[in-house]
């Protein structure tokens, strides 16, 4: 079972989320969007999507940047596994505070103000709280983590994210014996990965890909486009 | 020179009566559709007021259009691309839905259904997104028709910049007028310039400028950057929207449905060509006033064999060509100079003119001087102020809208000595700088105004962007995505939003 749930299942979420994400990049594009409701209303939106986006945004990089360095390249550098599992612990404990309490803004705004509860759907809100318990989850780890400040549970955890990319077959083994709250945060991780293609997570993708595009790939500021046909039928 | 060619639209204000039909139909056509219920693609407003959504005109609070920055160079008056990225998780320039106004039906089906009572049954309003009770309504699309509401809260219509305002508010110098609103499909679109997922674009045959449904995602930063506020964010699809001129309809050579239902005929449809290479020279003239100018400069002459030959090798259609040199907008906005673009200063060169109105003399000593002796009253002494006027036609520059008008008094009184005293008397048509035949061809143009006249629109040719062999068995016009209706349901990947039930009225 834990092989399954950490050796087996995060290609299973890895592979539904690409190959998913293409799908209905390709298929259906009409539906690939924010979902934004700020026109619906403004109250609580400022603060909360801030909060929680920025919140959000920099626990992602350091998970990523955290989790797949090679650990050579910090050891290399002459940081400390206890220093970084450190830094881990408070930038990612603001982070998480951050974004929890936006979280919660934009949870309290979406169940109780009328217009956003009567146009919100399943997958709107069961999203907004998988988030949600996600960011708890991820929370509570820093009591365990504070438990043992050398860094050396963090260097498994950089083991089993590398070892799934490199097609470790022995991944799972390195987070064996790790806290369930650990375990747990790892599972809601990847089914929030399983589930991206399917919900308005999909933004996030075209955050960066418009971002990107706009300001680098669009000289100046206008778009026209020509119905003439560039290639005559042969 | 890069010639492009345009459909320009000019819109006779002297003749609008501010029937809404535009509205009406074009809200049929195009708008009847969970999620923009509150959305107007074109609407008619009564002025002095505040507009709609309210407070449109005001780009202090509104950051809508483009502003000039100390190097002379473009850009969003939101911001420059990294502000405009920096404001994707919370947008501070969007309206709220409340700032146009929340969307309503009435209970009509309780008039049928109540049961016997004391009172006669009513039908009362309930939201269209809640489908909550709505105890009062407090706007609606055309909340200050025929200026309903008080002087106070219609007087900050932005318009009234540099004018003794509170005259205007006692009833023996109040005046009104009618000013229909659609978008723009600006030369230099603010909206196409803020969107960072490039959804949006001009068409380089028609001009017309369309959001791309399937690359819009939604992050309604057209909606702030558009100074017109004539983007909308369908809160049902997740996506913005805005006036396609009917593209369909022009496409075949017909007028818009706006336009082809306008009862009082005040609008006008032609083809204007331009230079492409010169628009971000004159959106950046260093003075809001020389914008206006600078647009015209942007307009190429369609009689220049020069142009023509210019235009040709760009493979713009002679058809095309030849409706250029027919085209009402060119006689309105060049030959006679008596439309305006609506608000210059925005810097967008919106392609939607106006031909501003004429309105009583305020003076009855001089009103008894006109039609006897060819004598016209000073437009100065016009109810409506002229610089009122100029605020939204020329940036404030007062001197092109008095000639405009001037111009449309001279063609009265010219065609008034004409039928009733049989005299063309050429000293009117000089004095406003004109000629007698320039001025029958204004009448028949403005005043007139018969179908073939108003409208001038060449059909598209489908030959250069279409392979017919590609579209047999194809589904014609849709939405969105392929044959489908662009909202899927039961799509995999999430539909739109759920279609609300609307309650009915409990017994």
């Amino acid at each position: 079972m834990h092989n399954f749930l950490f050796g087996i299942y995060p290609y299973i979420a890895l592979a539904v989320l690409v190959i998913g994400s293409i799908a209905r990049y390709d298929r259906d594009p009409f539906t690939w969007k924010t979902s934004s409701s700020q026109l619906l209303r403004r109250k609580q939106l400022i603060w909360g999507s801030i909060l929680f986006h920025v919140g959000v945004l920099v626990i992602f990089f350091g998970h990523l940047i955290g989790l797949l360095t090679p650990i050579a390249v910090f050891d290399a550098l002459g940081i400390s596994h206890g220093a970084k599992q450190l830094l881990a612990v408070v930038a990612g404990g603001i982070a998480g505070v951050m974004a929890l309490i936006g979280g919660l803004l934009l949870f309290h705004r979406r169940w109780t103000d009328p217009r956003i509860r009567s146009t919100s759907t399943f997958a709107d809100n069961a999203i907004l709280l998988l988030l949600l318990a996600q960011l708890v989850l991820g929370l509570s780890t820093i009591f365990v983590s504070l438990q043992h400040l050398d860094g050396h549970e963090m260097t498994l955890f950089m083991s089993w994210a590398q070892g799934i990319f490199a097609f470790d077959p022995n991944a799972a083994g390195y987070i064996e014996n790790s806290a369930l709250i650990f375990k747990l945060h790892l599972f809601l991780g990847l089914t929030i990965f399983l589930v991206f293609p399917f919900t308005r997570l999909v933004h996030i993708l075209s955050g960066f890909g418009a971002s990107l595009r706009y300001l680098f790939n669009r000289p100046g500021y206008q778009i026209v486009r020509s119905r003439k046909r560039r290639h005559p039928a042969e | 020179m890069k010639v492009r060619a345009q459909i320009g639209m000019v819109l006779n204000l002297d003749k609008c009566i501010g029937c809404h039909t535009c509205s009406v139909t074009c809200k049929n056509v195009w708008t009847s559709r969970d999620g923009v219920e509150y959305a107007w693609f074109n609407n008619v407003e009564t002025k002095p007021g505040t507009g709609y959504p309210t407070d449109w005109e005001n780009q202090d609070r509104w950051n809508g259009g483009w502003v000039r920055t100390k190097s002379g160079k473009l850009q969003p008056k939101q911001g420059a691309k990294w502000r405009i990225l920096a404001n994707l998780f919370a947008n501070p320039d969007l309206p709220e839905i409340d700032d146009y106004y929340e969307p309503f039906d009435f209970d009509y089906d309780h008039l049928k259904s109540a049961p016997e009572m004391k009172a006669f049954p009513t039908a009362r309003p309930r939201s269209k997104i809640t489908g909550e009770r709505i105890e009062k309504i407090e706007k609606g699309p055309n909340w200050e028709e025929i200026l309903g509401g008080e002087f106070a809260k219609r007087s900050e219509d932005y318009n009234f910049e540099g004018v003794q305002k509170q005259i205007y508010g006692e009833y023996e110098n109040t005046f009104m007028m009618y000013l229909p609103r659609l978008c723009e499909h600006c030369l230099n679109p603010a909206c196409a310039a803020s969107c960072p997922s490039g959804a949006i674009y001009k068409r380089e045959e028609d001009g017309i400028v369309l959001i791309d449904q399937e690359k819009c995602r939604g992050w309604r930063m057209c909606v702030s950057g558009c100074p017109y506020k004539k983007v909308y964010y369908n809160w049902s699809t997740g996506k913005s929207e805005k006036c396609t001129l009917c593209y369909p309809r022009i496409e075949s050579g017909n007028p818009t449905v706006c336009s082809e239902t306008c009862v009082g005929r005040i609008r006008y449809l032609g083809v204007m060509l331009y230079d492409a290479d010169k628009i971000s020279e004159a959106a950046s003239v260093e003075d809001t006033t020389d914008l206006y100018d600078a647009q015209l400069g942007v307009f190429l002459d369609p009689n220049d064999p020069e142009v023509i030959r210019a235009a040709r090798a760009e493979g713009i259609p002679e058809d095309w060509l030849s409706a250029a040199q027919q085209s009402p907008i060119w006689k309105m906005a060049m030959e006679w100079k008596v439309a305006f673009p609506l608000h210059p200063e925005y810097r967008t060169l919106p392609m939607v003119w106006y031909i501003p109105p004429l309105s009583p003399i305020q003076n009855a000593a001089e009103a008894g001087a006109i039609g006897t002796d060819g004598e016209m009253p000073d437009v100065r002494n016009l109810r409506i102020p002229l610089r009122y006027l100029a605020n939204m036609l020329t940036a404030g520059d007062e001197a092109p809208v008095a000639t405009a008008l001037e111009r449309m008094l001279a063609m009265r009184a010219y065609m008034r000595a004409k039928t009733v005293d049989g005299i063309n008397d050429e000293a009117i048509a000089a004095k406003v700088g004109l000629n007698g035949r320039m001025i029958e061809d204004m009448y028949k143009i403005m005043a007139l105004a018969d179908y073939e006249d108003r409208f001038v629109i060449p059909t598209t040719h489908r030959e250069q962007v279409e392979d017919a062999y590609d579209l047999r068995g194809g589904c014609g016009f849709t939405d969105s995505n392929g044959c489908s209706t662009g909202i899927s349901s039961g799509s995999l990947f999430g539909g739109g939003k759920k279609p609300l039930k609307m309650p009915q009225e409990v017994r």
